[in-house]
């Protein structure tokens, strides 16, 4: 797992207590993971996505990303209706491991503009995630028992 | 105790390595008032040779041994199984290894677990096919739970009532602490499901048969996927008589999605019902809501191929309580001997003897018609079928049972309709002698 | 040379190679007897025809050298020592295979009328009992196929207890240290899991119980001893506090190898449990099953348990089915008939005798164990454990050798791994059960091996990261498998 120094947050776009990034384009809000999340999950096996035209309200789980052995949900930042998934993911989920802010996973048309606005910026994410990396995140299970 | 290897002086030994005195002070977290306060009433230990004579004991309390032929099939069917499966089946290389987690040492089990989901998918016709369940009735439950999952918003599943009694039962117990809601359908004449009865009802996520039914009945699998799919819901197809596959269409190839059922047929006992072998496959679009574990191939460090289980993040020890199962273990030794059993047989083995059975039971059918019976049921069958006679036939079962010949099943205990109609199944193991021997009581 | 290959303790063994079974054969050959036909070929209707599967045709002898040769890939009980906690793999006694093979017994159909099948019959009604007696408590089933769906037909009873009151419940209380299948078979009656934390000791607070334990909870999910290795000591104090909250208390017995002949489950305040044959009663695991997992009931739960259920007057043993209560039928027939034939054998080979001392064994090795390797790894836990111990990779992070790397050395050196990253609360948990059927001398061996690791861990921790070395394949990526799933040979 990389070090915190060694992680990457970019100054455009807003952030969740969930680790989801959010961006907004042309009145439309990109929504993926950040790159600390994408790093805690390992190697992402598979990206379930929502269908398109789906509404979600914010904070609402839209999806889940598996690795090999954990299976994490993603909530969305903003209320609002899906207009478009990343289709590539389907093939290519290890995307997200990549290049976490180039592989959004949906498009969303916010149903409210202020709850985008009132999201974090990079200082307030850093602290957060500041905090949590003495935290060791869960291991992961490996046996079945029986 | 020859299976406890700890002698008196290795005892006290590793006591005195951990510090306790004895095994009051080791058990000392076990309050008293939770401790058993007497010795269990249990008989004393049985050496070896005083066990076989008490389990012949309880053996010979069978009033029909091995020595009968049982001419009942009805979920459980007596095929022959080749010498060589029970001497493989036995290596302690298989039978005493634990689930493959750690697949670099258990590469015998993942490659055979990979061949029997290859196997099965190709018997079945589907895309997929997982490593197991428990049984043909759980399975079809959790066939039934996995549409609900893939049909997110329905809540209703319809079910034939051809289906097995004991699979209905087993369906009805799953689905009892739920909200939703088991619709049986009705049978025609000519002893298929009434696909009819489906179209009325509203949201329904899966219509499901089972073909050879529980009369021996083959459906019309392409309209029971053309029923399902008209209302937008899954077809299952389960079985109780794998062998069927060897001559009659496969499922899978008519459009089916999800199709599930007993291996027993392929290698396996009787044994008074279990263990027998949940098949499961279904379309590889269903994958991510199939239960039970998967066997995937891949390569280790150097390139070199191996195989691993795989979509582990479906199965309960890693989503909990939103696993798309509870299921934890499959059947294990099952999947092999099933596998054995059709690398065995070979294709045109395993059709050669699919055709058999289907001959011996056309025989005995031609046989009790000739002597008087009559069909209750029009349609094709397989290996089994269900007739009535103007004769008392369970007097006739007295005469044949002093033969030790055990033939027909009331199904007075299964359906209300059933009294007088007797459920019939002759495989390859039936000669024609014995077969002659139930036609000629009948017709006396 | 493969890099960091090197001798170190253990044993060895053969590399093979066999293509799939698919890769060979003939057309035209079989390996199985099938005898001429001797009735006529009857008419069939074209439409139902298929064209018959595509399997390889194949001798005897191949399908005999196949399965022969993926053998030798494998490591069994029989093999080595298998420590894996919470598994229990116990040596699995060859007389049971051979009782088991009985031909009447493999022989009975299913389907026979009772006065037909006494025997088969008598035998689930003598292993009813003997489970009875065992656990304390009063009634059983023997019907689920596995542990899993022993626990499944629990919630079931739960949830037809709970109906029979006149009201669902809608909660259920699990410790954090459960089982997956726990909270899997809890959701699949609709019950939502309430998750209790362990206190610093590892074990339960009855408070937080109070706390949590209301009107609609239908009871609790508790393992004991727990997946720390640790008895929950205040057990009936707990189970009380369910109980007066009209709730029920499961008893998850995958840990029931530590208990037999000693705790009694009804004085515990167990309403419900299941049992694991091949843990407790010594069945092979058969590389995932087939398995059984029969539940014990207390008096006033029997009428729910499942259909049919066998009695015995006194002459004859039953079928009973007339059981209005009862949640329904959990199995095709009567369960895993062939696999409680060989845990059956083992309750009449040990005794009374012979299971209490095999459980205090079982804690016995479990805790020399702990003891010897105290130091060597961390122990999160330190008390006197019961059937297994619980460490952690602690003290091997400072050299970047994980929890992973160290099971991955151990198989080089003979040994099956322990059970590894479980429970989730432990960071890098090392579980290690050795059961009661391996001696002093073994567990010596296997203490000096994990110490060597250690060492190794400090001087060596490529090799670490480098295992295992000795098998056919070497570390196998399990991320590609699961982007790229490869789940057959094709049609």
């Amino acid at each position: 797992m990389k070090e915190l120094n060694e992680l990457n947050f970019p100054d455009d776009v807003k952030y969740t207590r969930e680790h989801e990034w959010a961006k907004i384009e042309e009145g439309n809000v990109f929504v993926g993971i950040t790159d600390y999340a994408q790093d805690q999950l390992g190697d992402i096996v598979f990206v379930e996505m929502p269908a398109e035209g789906d509404s979600f309200e914010e904070g609402e789980e839209f999806g889940t990303l598996e690795s090999v052995k954990a299976v994490s949900e993603i909530y969305l930042p903003v209320s609002g209706e899906i207009l478009a998934i990343n289709e590539a993911l389907e093939d290519e989920p290890e995307m997200v491991n990549k290049d976490p802010y180039e592989a959004w996973i949906v498009k969303v048309k916010p149903a409210d503009v202020s709850e985008f606005d009132n999201l974090m910026d990079k200082t307030a994410y850093l602290k957060l995630v500041e905090s949590e990396f003495d935290s060791e995140p869960d291991s992961e299970p490996d046996s079945e028992f029986e | 105790m020859r299976y406890l290897p700890h002698t008196e002086d290795d005892i006290s030994r590793m006591f005195q390595a951990i510090g306790l005195k004895d095994f009051d002070e080791l058990f000392a977290a076990v309050p008293t008032s939770s401790r058993h306060d007497a010795p269990l009433d249990l008989p004393a230990p049985k050496s070896e040779w005083e066990l076989i004579e008490y389990m012949n004991e309880i053996q010979a309390q069978m009033a029909v041994g091995s020595s009968h032929h049982v001419l009942i099939g009805a979920g459980r069917y007596h095929h022959y199984i080749p010498c060589s499966i029970p001497t493989l089946m036995g290596r302690s290389e298989f039978l005493t290894a634990y689930t493959p987690y750690q697949s670099e040492m258990a590469q015998g089990t993942l490659q055979g677990l990979f061949e029997y989901q290859t196997l099965t998918a190709r018997l079945l016709g589907v895309e997929v096919a997982n490593a197991s369940m428990y049984d043909g009735a759980s399975g079809l439950a959790e066939a039934l739970l996995m549409s609900l999952r893939i049909k997110k918003k329905e809540t209703k599943v319809a079910i034939s009532s051809a289906v097995h009694p004991h699979y209905r039962e087993v369906v009805r117990t799953y689905f009892a602490p739920t909200d939703f809601e088991v619709i049986e359908l009705p049978v025609l004449a000519d002893g298929r499901t009434d696909l009819s009865a489906a179209a009325d009802i509203e949201g329904l996520a899966a219509v499901a048969v089972q073909s050879p039914n529980f009369f021996g009945v083959v459906e019309d699998l392409p309209a029971v996927s053309a029923a399902a799919h008209d209302k937008k819901a899954l077809s299952i197809v389960a079985f109780t008589e794998a062998m069927a596959y060897g001559l009659l269409k496969r499922p899978g190839s008519c459009d089916v999605d999800i199709v599930c059922g007993d291996g027993q047929s392929f290698g396996m006992p009787r044994e008074f019902g279990g263990p027998g072998l949940g098949m499961f496959g279904c379309k590889q679009a269903y994958v991510r809501n199939l239960p039970g574990r998967l066997v995937g191939k891949t390569q280790d460090v150097d390139g070199k191929t191996g195989y691993v289980l795989t979509l582990a993040t479906r199965e309960q020890h890693i989503r909990r309580e939103k696993a798309t199962s509870n299921i934890c273990s499959n059947q294990g030794i099952m999947t092999l001997i099933a596998a054995m059993y059709m690398a065995s047989t070979g294709g045109t083995g395993l059709r050669t003897l699919a055709r058999q059975n289907y001959d011996k039971a056309e025989y005995l059918k031609a046989g009790l018609l000739a002597a008087g019976g009559r069909l209750t049921y029009s349609g094709p069958t397989y290996n089994e079928f269900v007739m009535e006679f103007d004769c008392d036939f369970a007097a006739v079962q007295q005469r044949l049972l002093a033969k030790k010949i055990v033939a027909g099943l009331n199904l007075g205990q299964f359906y209300e309709n059933g009294s007088g109609k007797w459920l019939f199944c002759a495989t390859e193991t039936a000669s024609r002698k014995v077969l002659d021997s139930v036609i000629e009581e009948v017709k006396a | 040379m493969i890099p960091g290959n090197q001798i170190g303790p253990g044993r060895s063994g053969l590399i093979i190679e066999e293509p799939l079974l698919w890769e060979r054969g003939a057309k035209g050959r079989c390996g199985m007897s099938i005898p001429e036909s001797d009735v006529p070929q009857a008419q069939i209707d074209d439409s139902l025809l298929g064209e018959g599967p595509n399997f390889p045709d194949l001798s005897e002898v191949d399908v005999v050298r196949h399965y022969t040769h993926l053998s030798l890939w494998n490591f069994g009980v029989d093999t080595g020592m298998y420590p894996l906690g919470s598994c229990t793999m116990k040596y699995n006694p060859k007389i049971n295979e051979q009782i088991a093979a009985m031909p009447a017994f493999t022989e009975a159909h299913p389907m026979l009328p009772d006065e037909l099948c006494q025997g088969t019959l008598r035998l689930i009604y003598e292993m009813q009992q003997a489970l009875c007696v065992i656990s304390g408590l009063d009634a059983a089933t023997l019907q689920p196929a596995a542990g899993a769906q022993g626990e499944l037909t629990g919630m079931f009873l739960f949830a037809a207890y709970h109906k029979s009151k006149g009201k669902k419940r809608s909660k259920i209380l699990m410790p954090d240290t459960a089982h997956g299948t726990n909270p899997a078979s809890a959701a699949l009656c609709g019950f939502k899991p309430v998750k209790i934390a362990v206190n610093e000791k590892g074990r339960l607070n009855a408070d937080e119980v109070r706390e949590l334990m209301d009107d609609d909870t239908a009871g609790i999910m508790i393992t004991n001893p727990n997946t720390l290795g640790l008895f929950e000591s205040n057990i009936r104090e707990i189970a009380d506090i369910v109980h007066e909250k009209g709730g029920l208390v499961y008893g998850d017995g995958a840990n029931m190898n530590a208990m037999m002949g000693i705790i009694n489950m009804k004085k515990c305040g167990v309403d419900v449990m299941h049992w694991n044959v091949h843990k407790t009663l010594s069945t092979p695991h058969g590389g995932g099953g087939p398995g059984a997992g029969p539940v014990c009931v207390v008096k006033e739960l029997e009428k729910f348990l499942p259909s049919p259920h066998i009695t015995f007057d006194g002459k004859m043993y039953h079928r009973k089915t007339d059981l209005p209560d009862s949640l329904g039928r959990v199995h095709s027939f009567h369960g895993n008939f062939g696999v409680l034939i060989k845990a059956y054998s083992y309750v009449l080979s040990m005794g009374e005798e012979y299971l209490r001392r095999a459980s205090e064994l079982a804690v016995l090795n479990a805790n020399y164990i702990k003891e010897k390797l105290r130091g060597y790894y961390f122990l999160p836990q330190d008390a006197v454990c019961m059937h297994e111990v619980v460490f952690s990779d602690k003290l091997q992070e400072e050299y970047k050798v994980s929890t992973l790397d160290i099971a991955k050395r151990l198989m080089d050196c003979g040994y099956h791994p322990p059970t590894i990253y479980f429970p989730l609360i432990v960071h890098g948990a090392i579980m290690i059960e050795p059961t009661e059927t391996e001696c002093l001398e073994d567990l010596d061996e296997f203490i000096e091996v994990m110490r060597a690791i250690a060492e190794e861990a400090k001087t060596d921790p490529d090799l670490l990261h480098n295992s295992p070395q000795r098998y056919k394949v070497r570390r196998l990526d399990e991320t590609y498998a699961a982007r790229n799933p490869c789940l057959t040979g094709g049609q």
